[in-house]
């Protein structure tokens, strides 16, 4: 239970957060969750993980299939020297993960 | 709380953010920081635009007077109706920034010699160029003439505010894909911004010249192979202004400086180039049809300007409807007001005049502190200019220009010892006098032209174009046709400025401007049309001022015939001419190449070609290997007739034209420059075009093997994004056309915005340009206008009016009101 709240509060508190403030953010809010609602460190790295994992990859994807991945199409020639709007989604996803489960990790600390 | 791995991980966080927010160098290119490139809150995903975004918004500015209604078509143009005549210039400023803020602040930043801010360091000598050249210098004199007048004053005024009320409602998520991409913001625009922009434009259009390359070529050459290698004038040329008008009496007499022969004709020394160069091509093809020629009997104006093709494209459709006029065409994302298009009485347009408005004065300094120069025999005392430019990552650097003053104008010395352009300048100091330097306020003409309701009004908004000057054509509904070689253009002796000039002496100096009722016009001639597409505007004989060389003739050789003979035309017949391919240069060297190669000589591979070639009709159409042929039979042909005299000229030298070349066999088989200077026997017309041809064929095996011999395909033209990115450009393109055809297209070059306006009761209208309205490569109206500009197909142009608000086209609605 305690874990699934905390991938959704960690979601929607960075979602929020971002609509004001930098990108980063989300590790405030990965972050502040860990410390709030403990869990063990590795559990709340893959909480961050998935949280951002889903709240990017999802955001990317819905902007993205809106636009028709046409932007994508070509941005992932620039950034990725392919074309592969998926994997760009991908990308989006696992850098939002790996710092929102990095901060969650450190977050999870402040307790223990 | 667990100290030790809290920190370690709190650290690791912090290390990752931070890479994440740097912009890292991969593979030597500056990758953005990916952290902010990525979030899908803040990063590119924000410019993927929806597919059915809604562009409706109601918007409150309290600068403005009234309310102002844009409906957006479903090409996305804008139809602005405006209560109060400035309100209209926001809103225009305002959706110029909405769509397009980038690429104009960009051109600003070029033009003004700001790249290096953006670029860092590999900017710099664009940057030391332009400011060189007095780019800002002549920004800042045309902005102080502009706000002379009260009227552009509002305008600009308007127009900057708009834009600046775009920027100002930018967040980090809603700036230009690019600016994240470059890590950049925008800053906020001015008038003097506009002027840049249309200074650019002056550059592209008027800063062309071969001076140094001319001076080098005058003394490499004996003046007899000078004049056969560059002649004044073609033979075969049609010139803007039929030959045999009559001109208006002569009213400025520009004289010979008295030892001219010596010291500025026979003088053999060496010079520099510059390393920048607008395109030579830069030039389009208008015409307009009277009544008596088209089916409808109403005239028929049309207008295409060749220029670089980019993304996003250089013009933003539009119509703006005021009290005062309503008018559509094309603008310029950086100025007001619209450019090429028509209005409710008449249609307008330009090409480029293309007369010599650049030439150099060699100056004599006291001494390296360049703080006096020597003019008229005395010393005087020298007005520096102390630019500063900012680098991206490095100390700004200090760039001193000495200004010196040759008659009325101060000119900026450009070439001296600290800047060169790249190139030996044998420590020598040259001035440049531009016409672009001189107050001028070309933003009327673009005030008065759209609202002109007759012939008088034209040519009243005529005269307002100084620089860069433009042949100015003209039709109305009321069956008018008119061409003006517009312009204030120096009045020059014969051979003025061909060659860099002495700086130290007032004879040297250009002694007056053209009048304006000397400049050459056509209005309503018997022929039924005027056209001109770049070529010499009038016969040189009958014409009392000196007008250089270097004028492309083909295209208007072509034009000319066809509407010479048309009759009935309709619009669309019009499309037909625009789009033409047929290349008349290649039209006229085919019989004398067949008549002359030594067909027994050529093997089977070559044969094969030559066959091709034998067979081609002369047409740069999709699918023609001819046309690749020509081309590079020609380039081997000049190689192996020229090759040998230049083998030991310096590098920097004038190349003849294709023109001299191929009038120069065709009047003398035995053209002196033929024979091989290098071998004992002397080689023939025949030997030279078999060697050629051989050449040519190990070309073309290799263009052949690689799949592309079709002419589109050699020729592979691509619209570049303007930063160069490839997949924001459009590549490969398959088209036909070429440098000597109406429809110009090369490599990425060419017709940028093709319109046909018949002046019926009704206005029928169409046009093209290769792009789209949204400067967003995320967005679907990014390129939208492509494929149809390729096909050589043109859209529908909707002169909307006040009753069509409820029309099925339009997809969205602005409001903008105080």
């Amino acid at each position: 239970m305690k874990f699934l709240v905390s991938i959704i509060l960690t979601a929607l508190l960075s979602f929020a957060l971002c609509l004001f403030m930098p990108w980063w953010s989300i590790a405030i809010a990965a972050f502040a969750v860990a410390a709030l609602i403990p869990q063990k460190p590795g559990k709340s790295f893959v909480t961050g993980f998935i949280a951002l994992f889903l709240l990017w990859g999802g955001l990317s994807f819905w902007i993205s299939n809106n636009n028709h991945h046409l932007l994508a199409h070509k941005v992932s020639q620039l950034i990725l020297k392919m074309d592969n709007p998926m994997l760009l989604v991908l990308a989006t996803a696992i850098i939002g993960a790996l710092v929102a489960g990095l901060a969650a990790l450190a977050g999870s600390y402040v307790r223990k | 709380m667990r100290v030790v791995p809290f920190i370690i991980a709190s650290a690791v966080t912090v290390a990752l953010i931070t890479t994440l927010n740097t912009r890292l160098t991969i593979g030597g290119t500056k990758a953005p920081a990916f952290g902010n490139f990525l979030s899908p809150q803040h990063g590119f995903w924000q410019n993927a635009e929806p597919a059915n975004t809604d562009f409706s918004a109601n918007l409150n500015f309290p600068s403005l007077n009234g309310k102002v209604e844009v409906y957006f078509d479903d090409r996305l143009v804008p139809h602005i109706f405006a209560e109060q005549e400035n309100d209209a210039y926001f809103v225009q400023g305002y959706l110029h920034a909405k769509f397009r803020l980038w690429q104009m602040e960009l051109q600003t930043f070029a033009a003004g010699g700001r790249i290096s801010e953006i670029l860092g360091e590999k900017g710099l000598d664009h940057d030391r160029e332009f400011r060189r050249l007095g780019m800002v210098y002549a920004a800042e004199i045309a902005l102080k003439e502009s706000e002379k007048d009260p009227v552009l004053k509002a305008e600009c005024d308007a127009y900057t505010a708009g834009v600046n009320a775009w920027i100002n409602s930018l967040t980090e998520s809603s700036l230009p894909i690019e600016y994240k991409l470059i890590g950049y913001k925008p800053e906020p625009w001015t008038n003097l911004k506009s002027m840049l922009f249309l200074k650019y434009m002056s550059y592209d259009l008027s800063a062309r010249d071969e001076d140094f390359e001319m001076t080098n070529a005058k003394s490499f050459f004996n003046a007899d192979d000078f004049s056969k290698l560059f002649p004044l004038i073609q033979d075969s040329l049609d010139p803007i202004i039929p030959k045999g008008t009559a001109f208006a009496a002569q009213k400025v007499f520009p004289v010979p400086p008295p030892k001219a022969d010596s010291v500025y004709f026979n003088n053999h020394d060496l010079a520099i180039a510059e390393s920048f160069k607008p395109d030579r091509d830069n030039g389009s093809n208008n015409w307009a049809v009277s009544g008596t020629k088209t089916k409808s009997g109403s005239p028929i104006l049309c207008n295409d300007p060749h220029l670089g093709l980019n993304l996003p494209s250089l013009w933003y459709e539009i119509q703006i409807s005021t009290p005062a006029f309503n008018a559509y065409g094309v603008s310029f994302p950086g100025a007001p007001g619209v450019i090429i298009g028509f209005n409710d009485s008449c249609a307008f347009g330009v090409t480029n005049g293309g007369r010599d408005v650049r030439d150099y004065y060699e100056i004599k300094f006291k001494d390296d502190s360049r703080s006096e120069y020597l003019f008229n025999g005395r010393y005087h005392a020298t007005k520096f200019r102390i630019d500063t430019i900012k680098i991206k990552g490095k100390a700004d650097y200090i760039d001193s220009v000495a200004y010196v003053q040759l008659g009325n104008n101060w000119c900026p010395v450009m070439f001296d010892k600290s800047y060169s352009g790249g190139r030996n300048t044998n420590n020598k100091y040259y001035a440049v006098r531009w016409k672009a330097h001189d107050s001028s306020e070309e933003l009327k003409y673009f005030n008065l032209i759209n609202r002109a309701k007759n012939y008088n009004d034209y040519n009243a908004a005529a005269v307002y174009f100084h620089t860069p000057g433009q042949n100015c054509v003209f039709a109305c509904k009321n069956g008018d046709i008119a061409i003006r070689t517009q312009g204030e253009w120096p009045a020059k002796w014969k051979g003025q400025g061909d060659f860099v000039m002495p700086g130290t002496d007032s004879s040297y100096l250009w002694q007056g401007m053209i009048p304006q009722d000397e400049v050459p016009y056509q209005y309503n001639p018997e022929r039924g049309f005027v056209s001109s597409a770049n070529q010499k505007p009038v016969d040189d004989v009958t014409y009392p001022y000196y007008l250089g060389r270097n004028y492309p003739e083909y295209r208007g050789i072509t034009i000319n015939r066809r509407l010479h003979a048309m009759t009935g035309i309709t619009p669309q017949d019009m499309m037909a001419l625009q789009t033409d391919n047929f290349d008349i240069g290649a039209a006229m060297a085919k019989p004398f190449i067949v008549a002359n190669i030594k067909e027994a000589d050529l093997n089977a591979t070559e044969k094969k070609y030559y066959d091709i070639f034998k067979n081609w009709n002369c047409r740069n159409d999709v699918g023609t290997q001819g046309a690749t042929i020509f081309e590079v039979l020609w380039n081997n042909f000049d190689t192996v007739v020229y090759a040998d005299e230049y083998a030991k000229a310096p590098k920097l030298i004038m190349h003849p034209f294709f023109s001299t070349l191929l009038e120069e066999v065709l009047k003398d088989t035995a053209y002196k420059f033929l024979d091989d200077i290098t071998t004992p026997q002397k080689e023939t017309l025949a030997d030279d075009i078999t060697k050629a041809f051989k050449k040519a064929a190990v070309e073309l095996q290799e263009i052949d093997g690689a799949g592309n011999l079709d002419w589109e395909k050699y020729k592979a033209t691509r619209i570049n994004h303007l930063a160069k990115l490839a997949p924001f450009s459009r590549l490969n393109l398959p088209i036909g056309g070429g440098n000597r055809n109406i429809n110009a297209t090369k490599t990425d070059h060419g017709p940028s915005w093709r319109m046909v306006i018949s002046l019926t009761p009704q206005t029928e209208a169409y046009g093209v340009y290769p792009g789209g309205q949204s400067g967003n490569p995320g967005s679907k109206y990014y390129d939208n206008f492509v494929d149809e500009w390729v096909a050589g197909k043109y859209y529908t142009l909707w002169m909307m009016t006040a009753n069509d608000k409820n029309d099925k086209r339009i997809i969205a609605k602005m409001n903008f009101s105080k």
